[in-house]
């Protein structure tokens, strides 16, 4: 007992101490404050170099980026929704077989029935929304397991896609519908050597991170918080914008923006912003790291939890769609093995299995890194059976290296 | 004194910035009965933790000598096959699996991985015989009571071939009954030539089976008394173990005492499985504005189930009573409810229901209230950690920032965290429940000078604790709780330990006991 009481008794450390400490303690202290989430996008922007030497620099072509982008936004999209759900304490399996279901559906809405396809869109993710709250119900109200309600979930929309699609693919869609996953934004303005429309957007993301950062700092001064030093938040502003501008002009160079990417920012920094400062979002972190001292403070759990289920429900339903319209069929086999990808990138993001922990952008994060190593390993020529053994393998040292710091730290 | 069993010399253990003992000696002589007090933080579970093993050789300083012989241990393992074993607060048994299996466990009767039921059951029902438990050898865990389980433990130890047994507080869980049976079974143990570590608060406890007592203070050896028969000097103990005088822990205070604020009525709550049983029997009581009351009451008489079922039923299920807040009857049926007419319930437990430990300070402290910083369902994230590092200077909670994790606070601070978080919902009544279990005399008392202050503010105070000089020191009057009933109502002015005490032993069973 005596130790729990008397560990925590470092000095907070002065404004003084803090000037003189050198910029690489103050470096350090503040990567270890956010070890987690720093630490998977420098093994992002690792991996990254490694597969743009390996490849000879095929990796980053603005070609092979634009692959990347519309072959990982199905999952990208379910590990945002994952993300949310296990921060909740809870798990979906479901999302594979419901992503299909979705797709299934909308398929046969504008194939077979002809509906037009912003109709069939909105109702194809109504049908994930419903499907979200039923396995929500069952979960919040009822009390039954995320795991066993999800497993039966898996096998409900699996077999319920079977059904609606008679074993068969359905197919074509129209051209809009498939502009969802593999168009761009339009060509305006005049004929320069870039997407000019891109150019302009990475403009604005680039001026309101800036922005951000430069508020944030000043909010941290305000909070007595000790700031980085100014040499270094320079060099911090130089690397966001340099990382942005480079990446504007590699999509800028070829057809632009893919709608998919596109989609993807919006989730990001939607779901983001609810998940910091939403009180919604601040319960759902609350009933994740300790769920009945959330109850005794008010928290409305069961609520709460059943709208996480709702909105990875219309999150699969979306990322159903994605695929579908990348494919342009609706297919039986679709989304299998998806709830296990989206589940690696949300624990490789930063997620604890215990629930109560992680971000949005850590989602992205650690989807990303799998999407490159996909990526990266296809073009040298990896064969799918050894990658999935390094993906294996990455997921348990993710986690295994969060493990390790959480008991450094708290020993 | 007969010669030692065992011998700490100048045993010093350090943690990461904390010196939690420093030369600490402690001597036991065989055959003997040795308590060992000290507040909490005081080293008693470090310094039993370096003995059995769990800080392993060479992670602190000094020496060990059990039955004249230097003993290094690696781990439990070790010091458990030199016949040190020790039985912690927390009961270590697998609840569904049987009194015989649970006493093997690690330990088994087996031949090549195979057990042997044949002799786990009669060696089983020897043990059980010898502990004096009348319970067959397969009974499950689950289905006995805390009293009984402490038995299956000792008898876990005697499987052991336990010459010194330690036992970490063993009765703080058990009623009297249980209790006396327990110290009985120590003195018999004795007899047998078992010698025993009795850690304990329980000052009537320690004159009645020890033969000395050792008083640890601030990680360091104060004293060791030789009881003789005429019984120890209580207030020696107590002197040594808190080292200044009890009176000067609490705070002034000039109580102003309004109108009646909140009122419990006939309040009833049946256990959550056990319909039959009642742990809250029609309990009422009052709070007055301005007012400290406080609740006393034995490990089990209902305390914190009638203050968590008032609190949004969050205990059991409720089968009759009323809550008034100024007269006026209100509904309390979902914690959100509660909140909402001013109420507000602190907890005992605050790892398990009060904190969210892996967030930070600024939002465990807004939690219940998120609503007081947010516009519109967004949260204004600068005023919540202005509000924060507020209440981190008022309340001075010792952390480096508002966004220093909570799990990683000292327990009063951790504490002092949880008041924040309720003291910003501005409750008209609070209920705080032990609110300085477990944490040190420093932090107490400043809890003590904010509980005064909420008072002077107006609000309706009910303190539950466990802790009789507490409730004498603070509050203005105190009901006595047993068996889930009120069983006595005393103004400040006329109680004393013993009569509390007497009113919080009254067994329903024989109501004219009251005096």
């Amino acid at each position: 007992m005596a130790q729990i009481e008397t560990t925590p008794k470092t000095a907070p450390s002065t404004p003084e101490t803090a000037r003189r400490s050198s910029a690489g303690a103050v470096l350090a202290r503040a990567l270890r404050g956010n070890l987690r989430q720093y630490g998977m996008l420098v093994a992002l922007a690792l991996i990254v170099l490694l597969f743009q030497f390996w490849t000879d620099g095929i990796l980053l072509q603005p070609l092979n980026i634009t692959n990347l982008i519309q072959q990982n936004g199905y999952i990208l999209i379910l590990a945002i929704g994952m993300m949310i759900v296990i921060i909740a304490g809870h798990i979906d399996l479901s999302v594979g077989s419901l992503a299909a279901f979705v797709g299934a559906a909308a398929a046969v809405m504008m194939v077979e029935h002809r509906m037009p396809w912003p109709v069939a869109l909105v109702a194809a993710l109504l049908i994930g929304a419903l499907a979200g709250a039923w396995q929500g119900f069952w979960i919040a109200y009822l009390g039954i397991p995320s795991f066993i309600v999800t497993l039966a979930g898996m096998l409900l929309f699996r077999g319920g896609t079977q059904i609606l699609l008679q074993g068969q693919s359905v197919a074509p869609f129209p051209k809009g519908f498939q502009n969802i996953s593999s168009g761009f934004l339009p060509a305006v303005g005049p004929h320069t050597d870039y997407h000019n429309l891109t150019l302009l957007l990475g403009l604005s993301v680039l001026a309101v991170a800036i922005l951000q950062e430069v508020r944030g700092r000043r909010r941290a001064a305000s909070y007595g918080l000790e700031p980085l030093p100014a040499g270094l938040f320079l060099v911090k502003l130089g690397a966001i914008t340099a990382s942005v501008v480079a990446f504007t002009l590699l999509l800028a160079s070829y057809h632009g923006v893919p709608i998919v990417l596109l989609i993807l920012g919006v989730l990001l920094v939607g779901f983001g912003y609810v998940m910091r400062n939403s009180i919604l979002g601040r319960h759902t972190y609350a009933i994740g790291g300790n769920e009945a001292a959330a109850r005794l403070s008010g928290v409305k759990s069961k609520r709460v939890v059943f709208l996480a289920f709702v909105n990875m429900g219309v999150l699969a339903a979306l990322a159903g769609l994605v695929f579908a319209a990348r494919l342009n069929a609706g297919t039986p086999q679709a989304g299998i093995n998806f709830e296990l990808e989206a589940i690696a990138a949300a624990f490789i993001g930063g997620a604890s299995a215990s629930g109560g922990v992680g971000t949005v952008l850590g989602a992205l994060t650690g989807g990303l890194v799998l999407g490159v190593l996909n990526n990266g390993m296809s073009l040298v020529g990896v064969g799918t059976d050894y990658q999935q053994v390094i993906k294996g393998l990455v997921l348990l040292a993710a986690v295994g290296f969060d493990v390790y710091n959480k008991r450094k730290a708290g020993a | 004194m007969a010669r030692p069993v065992l011998e700490m010399r100048s045993i010093s253990k350090t943690f990461p910035g904390v010196k939690a003992l420093s030369e600490v000696n402690l001597t036991v002589g065989t055959g003997e009965v040795h308590a060992v007090c000290g507040e909490n933080g005081a080293g008693k579970s470090t310094l039993m933790k370096v003995l059995s093993g769990v800080h392993p050789h060479g992670s602190y300083e000094g020496e060990i000598y059990f039955e004249g012989e230097p003993c290094r241990f690696r781990d439990i393992r070790a010091s458990e096959q030199r016949g040190i074993v020790i039985i912690h607060q927390e009961l270590a048994l697998v609840p569904y699996l049987s009194v015989a299996e649970n006493i093997f466990l690690g330990n088994e009767h087996a031949t090549r991985g195979v057990i042997s039921w044949h002799r786990t059951l009669t060696h089983a029902a020897a043990l059980i015989r010898q502990v004096g438990l009348d319970e067959s050898p397969h009974t499950r865990i689950a289905d006995l009571g805390v009293g009984k389980q402490q038995l299956v433990e000792i008898a876990k130890a005697l499987a052991k071939k336990v010459k010194l047994l330690i036992l970490d507080e063993p009765t703080a869980a058990l009623n009297d009954e249980d209790s006396r049976k327990l110290l009985d079974l120590i003195l018999e143990l004795k007899a047998q030539g078992i010698s025993c570590i009795l850690i304990s608060h329980k000052l009537n406890e320690i004159a009645r089976v020890a033969d000395s007592v050792t008083v640890l203070r601030d990680g360091r050896t104060i004293e060791t008394i030789a009881i003789g028969p005429d019984g120890i000097s209580e207030e020696r103990i107590i002197r040594g173990m808190v080292g200044r005088d009890l009176e000067h822990r609490y705070p002034e205070r000039a109580p102003q005492i309004g109108e009646v604020a909140f009122e419990i009525d006939g309040w009833s709550v049946q256990h959550p499985i056990d319909h039959r049983r009642r742990v809250v029997d029609g309990a009422s009581l009052n709070v007055r504005r301005g007012e400290i009351v406080g609740v006393a009451g034995l490990m089990g008489a209902g305390r914190t189930e009638l203050a968590m079922s008032v609190f949004g039923r969050s205990y059991g299920r409720w089968t009759g009573g009323r809550v008034r807040l100024h007269g006026r009857e209100i509904r309390t049926r979902t914690v959100p409810e509660a909140i909402g007419h001013g109420i507000a319930y602190v907890t005992e437990d605050r790892k398990q229901l009060g904190l969210n430990l892996g967030d930070d300070i600024s939002r465990n402290i807004s939690l219940s209230a998120l609503g007081k910083v947010a516009r519109r369902g967004w949260v204004d994230r600068h005023e919540e950690a202005r509000i924060a590092e507020s209440f981190r200077r008022t309340m001075s909670i010792k952390a480096p920032s508002v966004f220093a994790e909570t799990g990683k606070l000292s327990g009063g601070n951790q504490q002092k965290v949880v008041l924040s978080k309720w003291i910003f919902a501005e409750p008209e009544v609070l209920i705080l429940d032990e609110p300085t279990r477990g944490i040190d005399i420093g932090a107490k008392a400043e809890i003590y000078t904010v509980v005064a202050e909420l008072a002077a503010q107006g609000k309706a105070v009910l303190v539950i604790s466990s802790e009789l000089p507490e409730l004498l020191g603070l509050c203005d009057r105190i009901y006595t709780m047993a068996e889930g009933r009120i069983t006595g109502e005393v103004p400040r002015a006329d109680a004393t330990q013993e009569s509390l005490m007497r009113l919080m032993t009254m067994s329903a069973a024989y109501p004219d006991k009251q005096v």
